[in-house]
């Protein structure tokens, strides 16, 4: 029985070592090379007595970024990326959190790193792929493996201001690859095309199953995102076949008629998720690829990637929404209600995760951890965590999950998931201001912040760049002279939610227009 | 112009866009700032900018931005 994520890198080596494995627009690695490169990584790690650890992987996104993951897997430990797109507080917020005792950085992140407030060692990848293999060592720590040891940590946003990080384990990811790989149909001959940055689990995806098929993952240029035409232009050119993205990257395409001069004509798997797909921009793909599969995926980054899907096979009317589906094969959704029971038909309950496919815990954070890994309450019996979620669901008439809302202050804006309790948190730690509330305007997908302070607008934003990750920066902020509350004291966001919706000027305009 | 730089400054209050000649060079908009530029520009200015039109030298300087608007009201 496979117990070690990297079995699929050491099978396909020997059957396809030539074949390109990841590529972006400056690099290819052959899955020899992948290999090569990963056990020399391992091996510099052994020979440095770092093993059963956390180690901080720090490049840009590029291919010897991924062979650096499995490296550090092969190594015995565990990776932990981290990305120039984060702030420089959040990356020491990460650092603090695992007491890592390297970093693997690039030439273009060295100097940066080296001004972390860090301890452990620096070391240019380069140099480190340069290490002779030790195979006595590796296939030691190999034979010692467990499946239920940690293979990486990523970090999600935390209400506290405190980013917490997910760390899982081979098995859950086995089960992951597999179960995705089936549903969606994945081979040989599957052409991946990566939007999602390397620091999140949703690499995932792409990254593993170009193990397991020897198929082929490029990473598309993040500036592509913002330019349609030449988004799909790059699609075309290198014969992309499979997509998972969020739905943002795919209605960035759609929305401006980029359908109208190219389409993109390889595209055979479209796997969106992480937000909802306005039907209209649906249809549009759909239109424009009437052979395609489209799929909706669900998870949280705590259930390992996914764990819900669905085939879209149905005609949808424009109001409604894409069902979350059913969850993948060796997974179970229980919907609970508040007295943790299961939720009766129809009937709306916390979607909670059972299975293999749930995730060690936050590292090194005991106490997030207890709150949400539970104790079954369906099962007084014997020990079994499950995790639970903090979205709502119910089943349709159609025996389907769909979601109905969050239970707390957790958004999805452009794919990412945020707290806006870090935010507010994050802005609380200024001086300059004395109190601050976030609010999501979903009509418009915008983050709005308003304050009470001495900071200008500009300055606040200013000054919330070093501290946020560049997608939980507000959209809109508002500084007021005084803040809104409810008669019991709570900052009262239905009403500051108002005040921004009937102030938007474009909102106006278009009245105006009609 | 003016209505435009406002736009601009709701979405990065802290640049000068009257001066900044590399918006999309030095990563200072995304692809979320664009989606949201391209709707607000529609609405205020009543033009529609097509995915042709969606290219990082349309899009590096408050001026160049400009200059499509007019582009696209003279067509209309």
């Amino acid at each position: 029985m496979q117990n070690h994520v990297l079995d699929y890198l050491s099978e396909i080596v020997k059957i396809k070592p030539d074949k390109t494995a990841f590529a972006d627009d400056s690099e290819a690695l052959t899955f020899r090379q992948v290999y090569r490169q990963s056990r020399a990584v391992g091996s510099f790690l052994h020979a440095r007595g770092i093993y059963k650890q956390p180690v901080v992987v720090f490049m840009n996104k590029h291919p010897r970024e991924i062979a650096a993951f499995f490296g550090v897997i092969a190594g015995g430990n565990f990776y932990v990326p981290i990305d120039e797109e984060m702030p420089r507080f959040r990356i020491e917020l990460i650092l603090q959190n695992v007491q890592s005792p390297l970093i693997i950085c690039d030439s273009r992140t060295e100097a940066l790193a080296r001004e972390f407030d860090f301890q452990g060692e620096i070391v240019p990848y380069d140099r480190i792929a340069e290490t002779p293999e030790d195979p006595e060592a590796l296939r030691e720590i190999y034979d010692r493996a467990i499946d239920t040891d940690p293979i990486y940590i990523v970090f999600t946003s935390g209400s506290t201001g405190v980013p917490k990080g997910v760390a899982a384990c081979h098995r859950s990811v086995i089960d992951y690859i597999e179960q995705l790989s089936e549903t969606l149909g994945f081979d040989e001959n599957t052409v991946f095309g990566n939007q999602t940055p390397l620091y999140f689990d949703a690499c995932l995806k792409e990254l593993y199953p170009t193990l397991k098929f020897g198929a082929a993952t490029w990473l598309i240029p993040k500036s592509l995102f913002m330019f349609p035409v030449k988004l799909v232009e790059f699609l075309n050119e290198k014969q992309i076949n499979t997509v998972c993205w969020v739905v943002s990257a795919l209605t960035m395409i759609s929305a401006f008629g980029t359908f109208r001069t190219v389409t993109p004509k390889y595209l055979r798997t479209v796997a969106f998720g992480s937000e909802v797909f306005p039907i209209r921009q649906f249809q549009l793909w759909r239109e424009a690829l009437p052979q395609a599969s489209f799929t909706n995926l669900y998870g949280p980054t705590e259930g390992t990637g996914m764990c819900c899907f669905y085939k879209v096979e149905r005609e949808f009317e424009e109001n409604e929404a894409i069902p979350i589906g059913r969850p993948f094969k060796n997974t179970e959704i229980l919907l609970l209600t508040e007295e943790n029971r299961q939720a009766g038909e129809g009937e709306t309950g916390e979607i909670c995760i059972r299975g293999t496919s749930v995730t060690l815990g936050y590292y090194n954070n005991p106490e997030k951890t207890g709150e949400v890994f539970v104790q079954n309450p369906l099962n007084t019996a014997y020990p079994e965590i499950i995790y639970r979620t903090g979205d709502l669901g119910r089943y349709n008439e159609r025996g389907e999950l769909v979601f109905v809302s969050r239970k707390d202050y957790q958004i999805k804006h452009m794919g990412h998931r945020i707290e806006l309790g870090e935010i507010e948190a994050n802005v609380n730690l200024l001086d300059e201001v004395r109190i601050s509330a976030c609010v999501y305007d979903d009509r418009k997908n915008k983050i709005v912040l308003f304050y009470v302070g001495d900071a200008e607008e500009g300055e606040l934003a200013g000054m919330l760049k070093k501290r946020l990750p560049r997608y939980m920066i507000p959209n809109g902020i508002v500084r007021r002279e005084e803040m809104l509350f409810t008669a019991n004291g709570k900052i009262d966001r239905k009403s500051l939610k108002a005040v921004w919706q009937g102030q938007d000027n474009t909102d106006n305009i278009e009245e105006r227009k009609e | 112009m003016e209505e435009l730089l406002e736009i601009l400054r709701g979405l990065h209050p802290e640049v000068d866009f009257e001066t900044c000649d590399s918006l999309i060079d030095d990563g200072i908009l995304d692809s979320f700032d664009i989606v949201s530029l391209i709707a607000e520009i529609g609405d205020c200015y009543d033009v529609t900018i097509s995915a042709e039109k969606i290219v990082p030298e349309n899009f590096n300087s408050a001026k160049a931005i400009w200059r499509l608007i007019r582009e696209l009201e003279d067509e209309d």
